[in-house]
């Protein structure tokens, strides 16, 4: 573990632009690096003067909202200050007339749905990791098996605000669903990994809760028999919010057999829905079951323990594809012994490998799915992994277009203190 | 022709067609407007490449010799998005137009961007699939277009806009090298580049392919219009419908006098006397639709509804929607000139926006009729004057504007789907504070430092590629070399 320690005048400079200032501990790690302090801001401007002693005296900076996902992608090459904004933590507007809202970077995800459902709405992003919040959200670009139906943060983000590297505050987009006025600065910033700015506030667009909903599920035993399945499904009229996959070895890795199952989330109105889901039992066959109230094994959950640390980690993809690569990259999960969880009907699916698989085991499958993955359209990272695994694994793969990435971030952060080497191409 | 232009030309001639590279002034002038026609300038030379690697091959030659592009498609756009530079080459890509791929199983088309809108949709129809966003002007506005201005139209209040049935592009920097951007699966690693090129307005790079989503096509569509005699009481109505949890497909307004020339020119047989129509659309799996159609009947007649037509066939459907889509030209019928604006404002302000405009109107004696997309409070008013009449052009400009500031004093936005390019840069600094505009021409600057890539849009004031703001101290480097004085 990298421990990074300050001198005195960029203690002094750090402390005096923020009233919340400490030495980071062993729980501040950002994976494998201890950041030299800590900093919490309780508000923009304080995170504005944070960044601004940090360019005057050159120090790295990695911004934390709930710290859920700070081992994902790749560990920082430098960490002088961790800059937590989980101070700021509020809901700033609600307009439920017009299926908006607008939280600090810090809120939990669960408090902005609390805020929101209380009028019947929802911001329609599942929570994939306990604890998340906006702006980890959106940094991670974390998504579950909704997108199906209303896609993923892209899809529901209308504005931000974001702090530059320079200290500088900037916004773009606003809080109507509908604008097309000067770049989509907020869709750069999705899935950046705090590499571009820090994200201060965010607007969303919100969705009516439905009145109900129900899982529909059948068993599968063979890749080609989900696929038949999940296009039967998405070329019916179901109008499904969500069809899940979950793909694995009953008996221990690598064995060539695996099993698993096809889930349909219907939701809408309660009629609607009850007529869906015979269409879907109808398609999924006689073995197909539902239930109304509870999810299938997994829900919206990846499959590994994101509250692992350390070794305990299991090696974790995040695999897309062509819609009809399904069939593919289920085959290519089962022989390389992982376990496959995700969207069948977005084309974006989640997988692992046991905790204590060596390198080398973890080279070889993240090889294979890659090659698949990318053969169909697609591509394949990896999400977390022990640190001696992920040193040795391509984190991100192939990355087209890598060149205009890197002048986007020298634009950005032309010194690169923003959580350097967290993002691909090492940015 | 100036001598880097001759040299774009020299170049164009060796990789294109004779009849594909347009120097001559008569044939350049049938070039210089897009949809906003009172802006025109002739551009210097025309090229119509056939692929994407004669259009890479120009784009190169501009960057060699520092010559400014804009690439146009149908020209239908209506903030002068595609004016060309007097200077520059203009790319028109309406040779561009195959279907490259059609792909229902994966629910992808890839289309060069020269296709016509419709066009994705006509094919992908067999299939059962359909391409969502549907600009008023789907007949003849193109894909590459559409992506270049992120637009809407009727049906995005459901389904969204260009940029979410937008999975990936093969696009052309502005040194002519092709990148690919996304591809058929989403969340490419690495940041999203394609969400920041679509509806950049041509000012990153051009797109020369461009993968785009299919949607299932619905079980059931219901299209209804209904007759208020008020603005107010038609407002009230879909608010009530929104209120509900319902997200119909569309819900579109017009007032009595975009009613009046949608009448007068395609005879839509709209309810007469009306003083606002909706025109709502309801499509999904067909027992929902039926049940929320009783929903939104009821809740129109609550508000007032005088008169409910629900269309009972797709030609019934079609005559419709004709009456909405054809409100912008149809409104020549009415008044030779006229402004089509296009704002944005949070739904629930409707009332208040649409009584205040009514009072713009009546105070400055221009008249206007009103056409918007009233379920996400997408405005366009149409401003309508006389040129020959002198002043009244200032005066319908001056309306226009109030009503932009009106937008943005509402929370809302100056432009929800018809761009800001040359139209509108003006007004950018009203809604963005100048940090929020630079920190944008960041991105500018990464893509295009040359500043070649459609120069002069979006932006009221360009930002020098090389430029820190905001660390200049002492004097002006002006001041330094002898040059000028501070007075």
């Amino acid at each position: 573990m990298r421990i990074h320690t300050l001198d005195q005048t960029a203690r002094e400079a750090i402390a005096s632009a923020c009233a919340d200032v400490q030495d980071a501990t062993d729980g501040d790690h950002v994976d494998t690096v201890t950041p030299g302090l800590v900093a919490r801001p309780t508000d923009v401007a304080q995170v504005a003067e944070v960044l601004r002693a940090a360019t005057a005296h050159r120090l790295s900076v990695v911004p934390r909202g709930r710290g859920t996902k700070l081992s994902w992608g790749t560990p920082p090459t430098s960490a002088d200050v961790l800059l937590d904004v989980s101070a700021l933590d509020r809901v700033i507007d609600h307009a439920a007339g017009d299926l908006i809202v607008a939280a600090q970077a810090g809120t939990p995800l669960a408090d902005v749905q609390q805020a929101v459902g209380d009028a019947g709405q929802r911001l329609a992003l599942d929570e994939t990791v306990p604890g998340t919040s906006i702006g980890g959200l959106l940094a991670a670009n974390t998504s579950g098996p909704r997108r199906v139906a209303i896609g993923s943060a892209r899809d529901l983000l209308i504005g931000i605000t974001v702090v530059r590297a320079d200290g500088v505050v900037a916004k773009a987009g606003g809080r109507v669903v509908k604008n097309v006025a000067g770049y989509d600065l907020g869709k750069l910033m999705i899935g950046s990994f705090g590499t571009l700015a820090v994200i201060v506030d965010a607007t969303f667009r919100l969705h009516p809760l439905p009145a109900a909903r129900t899982w529909v599920s059948a068993p599968v035993s063979s890749p080609a028999e989900a696929q038949r399945l999940v296009q039967s499904v998405l070329h019916a009229q179901a109008v499904p919010a969500a069809i899940e996959v979950e793909w694995g070895s009953d008996s221990g890795p690598a064995t060539g057999t695996a099993t698993g199952v096809v889930s349909v989330l219907l939701e809408g109105r309660e009629d609607g829905v009850a007529g869906r889901a015979a269409t879907v039992r109808a398609l999924l066959g006689e073995t197909a079951t539902e239930s109304a109230t509870d999810q299938p094994a997994g829900g919206a959950t990846y499959p590994w323990d994101v509250t692992a640390a350390g070794d305990d980690r299991a090696t974790a993809f995040k695999l897309t594809f062509a819609l009809s690569g399904l069939a593919d990259v289920m085959q290519t999960a089962t022989e390389t012994g992982v376990t496959l969880r995700g969207s069948a009907g977005a084309g974006v699916a989640y997988a692992a490998l046991a905790a204590g698989t060596p390198v080398e085991a973890a080279r070889t499958a993240l090889d294979r799915l890659r090659r698949t993955c990318t053969g169909r359209g697609g591509s394949a990272v990896v999400v977390d992994a022990p640190t001696d695994v992920k040193s040795g694994l391509d984190v991100w793969g192939p990355v087209p277009a890598l060149d205009l990435m890197s002048r986007v971030k020298d634009q950005f952060d032309p010194d690169h203190r923003l959580a350097p080497g967290r993002f691909v191409g090492g940015l | 022709m100036n001598t880097d232009i001759a040299a774009v030309a020299d170049v164009a001639r060796r990789v294109l067609p004779e009849a594909a590279v347009i120097t001559d002034r008569a044939r350049l002038r049938t070039y210089e407007c897009d949809g906003l026609a009172h802006y025109r300038v002739t551009p210097a030379l025309v090229v119509i490449p056939e692929d994407a690697t004669q259009l890479a091959a120009i784009v190169r030659a501009c960057a060699e010799y520092g010559v400014p592009y804009v690439a146009r498609g149908s020209g239908t756009g209506l903030s002068g998005g595609a004016l060309p530079h007097a200077d520059g080459v203009l790319v028109v890509t309406s040779r561009m137009r195959a279907i490259t791929e059609m792909r229902p199983e994966d629910q992808r088309a890839v289309v060069e961007p020269g296709v016509i809108n419709l066009d994705v949709t006509r094919a992908a129809t067999p299939h059962g699939y359909y391409y969502a966003p549907d600009p008023s002007s789907q007949q003849i506005c193109s894909i590459g277009g559409n992506v270049a201005e992120n637009s809407g139209g009727a049906h995005c209040l459901k389904y969204g806009f260009t940029t979410n049935h937008v999975l990936g592009a093969d696009f052309v920097t502005s040194e002519g090298d092709t990148v690919p951007l996304g591809g058929d699966a989403p969340d490419s690693p690495g940041y999203d580049l394609l969400g920041a090129v679509v509806g950049s307005e041509g000012t990153l790079g051009i797109v020369t392919s461009t993968t785009v989503k299919l949607v299932r096509l619905p079980e059931e569509v219901r299209t209804i219009l209904v007759g208020f005699e008020t603005t107010d009481q038609a407002g009230a109505a879909t608010s009530a419908i929104i209120s509900a949890g319902i997200v119909p497909a569309a819900i579109e307004m017009m007032d009595a006098l975009a009613v009046e020339a949608a009448e007068a020119a395609v005879h839509c047989n709209y309810p007469a006397g009306a003083g606002a129509v909706l025109v709502i659309e309801l499509d999904g799996a067909a027992i929902e639709v039926e049940q929320e159609y009783a929903e939104v009947e009821r809740m129109c007649a609550e508000n007032g509804a005088f008169e409910q037509r629900l269309a009972t066939d797709p030609a019934d459907r079609a005559l419709i929607w004709k009456g909405r889509k054809s409100a912008f030209a149809a409104v020549g019928r009415i008044s030779p000139d006229y402004i089509v604006q296009d704002g944005v404002i949070p739904r629930t302000a409707l009332p208040q926006v649409l009584s205040a405009i009514a009072e713009l109107s009546s105070s400055s004696g221009v008249r206007v009729a009103n056409v918007f997309h009233a379920g996400d409070g997408n405005l366009h008013p149409l401003v309508l004057f006389d040129d020959e009449i002198e002043g009244a052009g200032e005066a319908a400009e001056r309306v226009s504007g109030a009503i932009l500031d009106l937008c943005i004093e509402h929370g809302g936005s100056i432009t929800g789907e018809h761009g800001v390019g040359m139209d509108k840069a003006k007004y950018m600094p009203r809604m963005y504070t100048d940090d929020d505009l630079d920190t944008m021409q960041m991105v500018r600057c990464a893509f295009d430092p040359q500043n070649i890539s459609n120069p002069g849009k979006i932006f009221p004031t360009p930002r020098l590629c090389g430029e820190v703001p905001g660390r200049h101290k002492g004097a002006h480097p002006l001041q330094d070399a002898g040059l000028a004085e501070v007075f």
